[in-house]
């Protein structure tokens, strides 16, 4: 053999080996099977909802709840799960990235603050029916002359509760995420820790916060348990001519309520409702996060 | 050995008999001995329990470039970064001892950190540039600081001070992200100066550059000692030997009961003393490379 030739053996080395082919198909086949599922769902619910949706179009999207299927749209799901995504955009983003703040640049190191960091990443894993429970206790009995008991703004603070540890949690990994270095270069040229966190810190853990916060507005859009807790109706809402403020204080459905009412419809109208409903709910989801990821990505291109 | 409270600071050279002497001894053959700008006396650090520097005493003059030297884990910038209270931002760290500016004390509970750091800035080992605009690193001290003069001329000022400007005058609204490692450090430079402080600290300022780099961020160095007093701690000894009106040697003693180290100040004295003559047996083993 020349020396080439046994170079040029090493060189070829475990390329072609068995086992790994094997390992990359294994990964292939698991990255299939989820999107199998994720396809096999869309051209089900797609297939039977898109029907409704084409037929009945603008009727459908602005109609309230009604028992009778034709007369049926999510109207008030559409209004109800915006109003939940402004509180929790104007009550969780604010107070949760403050809070992660406060945790991550102020807090000292001391047992009670590592205490409180580890209950909120449980509150995180929480289900979300506690939180719903938690909601009738507080939102809807306790603070009832504020909310109006069962009301929109009792479901929008619920929400806004569910998604805080979650904010917290996103918002405090993307400050950990920035290097220290840049503190230091803040502090190196006399600027109080407000002026770091402001001016440096928070610039560059905007894009992680702004995907923690994407995170939990889809989270929020999709809960549906705590909110029928809270007491989400299933039928007709009238509005009648209540001003917003009284409005916001009455009865609310949401998309996902909407859904689970309708799923449990024994009327078999109501089963293309559902999927379209659901079409529908995953466009405001989509639509959402699109806006989101836009915001994100425009804040990153700064640098 | 308590300093008396004064205001001429060319009297109070420095606390221990030690340092007096190398003091006195470089203010003889070479120029004037400059006034104290920092007296230490008796510094220990602590990191928790444990002890990172035992009982240095020092005093860096004004407008002299004083270099920190010795092998890893000796302290030295543990000590350098007590001179602008930078080791605040460290939870553990405990400072006994006194560290006088002027001689004000500067752990005095009355003194805030944020404007010791105003008048002390400094520049980091590894080059730390803002995630943002070059001219915005350079204004980002000044503005905070309440400057209200031509911002414009005080970037461009500072960048020509640091050597920096004819490289980068055409793209001062680009991010600095994009300079090369010696840019982005000389950068860092022009930050410190931009707020004119009173003296800058360099920790290990070159040793992430290449020579040619290191050469420049020296020649700069020895352009701005008119203005500033520099303290620098450098690993690299023919670097302080070139730039250094001063050397402080510091090593590590290991214990004996839990073999950790602590840093100790062996010997300061005039740098050509250092290098050439130094009193004291660890420091011509170390420069002469017998070991560290």
């Amino acid at each position: 053999m020349t020396t080439s030739d046994i170079v040029a053996q090493g060189l070829r080395g475990k390329k072609g080996d068995v086992k790994s082919l094997l390992f990359e198909g294994a990964l292939l086949l698991s990255l299939f099977i989820s999107l199998l599922f994720l396809i096999i769902l869309l051209v089900d619910v797609v297939g039977k909802g898109i029907g409704v949706l084409l037929d009945r179009g603008g009727s459908f999207l602005s109609s309230g709840l009604s028992s009778f299927a034709e007369r049926a749209g999510v109207g008030q799901g559409i209004f109800g799960s915006l109003v939940m995504l402004i509180f929790v955009v104007l009550l969780a983003f604010p107070i949760g990235v403050a809070s992660a703040i406060y945790l991550e640049e102020y807090a000292k190191d001391t047992k009670f603050n590592r205490f409180i960091d580890v209950n909120i990443r449980n509150l995180a894993g929480v289900p979300s029916i506690v939180f719903g429970l938690l909601g009738v206790a507080i939102f809807v009995l306790v603070l009832a002359p504020l909310t109006g008991g069962a009301s929109y703004i009792a479901g929008g603070l619920t929400l806004a509760v569910l998604v805080l540890p979650i904010i917290i949690i996103t918002s405090a990994e993307a400050l950990r995420a920035v290097p220290d270095s840049i503190r230091e270069a803040g502090f190196g040229v006399g600027a109080t820790r407000w002026e770091v966190v402001r001016s440096h810190v928070l610039p560059v853990a905007a894009p992680g916060i702004f995907t923690g916060t994407v995170l939990s507005i889809s989270r929020a859009l999709g809960e549906t348990a705590p909110l029928l807790l809270v007491g989400a109706v299933t039928g007709f809402v009238a509005t009648g001519d209540a001003s917003l403020g009284e409005q916001l204080q009455g009865p609310f459905a949401t998309l996902p309520t909407t859904i689970f009412a309708w799923a449990s419809e024994p009327d078999s109208d109501f089963r293309a409702l559902t999927q379209a409903a659901i079409i529908v709910l995953l466009g405001v989801i989509l639509t959402a996060n699109a806006i989101a990821i836009f915001l994100r990505n425009r804040y990153e291109r700064k640098w | 050995m308590r300093k008396m409270e004064t205001t001429t600071p060319v009297e109070q050279q420095a606390p221990s008999a030690r340092v007096v002497t190398s003091v006195r001894s470089a203010g003889e053959d070479e120029g004037a001995v400059n006034p104290t700008v920092f007296d230490i006396e008796n510094l220990s650090v602590f990191y928790g329990e444990f002890k990172a520097v035992r009982d240095v005493s020092l005093a860096i003059e004004e407008r002299k470039i004083t270099a920190m030297i010795g092998p890893s884990g000796c302290g030295k910038t543990t000590v350098l970064r007590c001179l602008n209270r930078m080791n605040d931002l460290i939870e553990s760290a405990r400072v006994e001892g006194r560290v006088q500016y002027h001689g004000i004390d500067l752990y005095d509970t009355q003194v805030d950190p944020v404007e010791v750091r105003r008048r002390i800035g400094m520049v980091f080992q590894k080059p730390n540039p803002f995630p943002k605009s070059i001219y915005e690193n350079v204004a980002f001290g000044p503005r905070i600081a309440g400057f209200k003069g031509d911002m414009d001329e005080l970037v461009d000022q500072s960048l020509r001070k640091a050597a920096l400007w004819d490289e980068v005058k055409e793209r001062l609204k680009e991010s600095a992200m994009g300079l090369s490692g010696g840019q982005q450090q000389r950068l860092c430079i022009a930050r410190a100066i931009a707020v004119e402080p009173d003296v800058i600290l360099m920790d290990e300022p070159a040793s992430a550059l290449d020579p040619i780099a290191t050469g420049r961020i020296e020649d700069l160095m020895q352009e701005i000692k008119q203005e500033f007093t520099i303290v620098i701690v450098t690993h690299n000894m023919q670097q302080a030997a070139r730039i250094s009106d001063m050397t402080a040697f510091f090593t590590a003693e290991v214990s004996e009961q839990n073999d950790r180290r602590t840093g100790v100040l062996v010997e300061y004295d005039k740098t050509e003393k250092i290098f050439t003559n130094p009193s004291n047996e660890r420091t011509e083993n170390y420069v002469t490379g017998r070991f560290g």
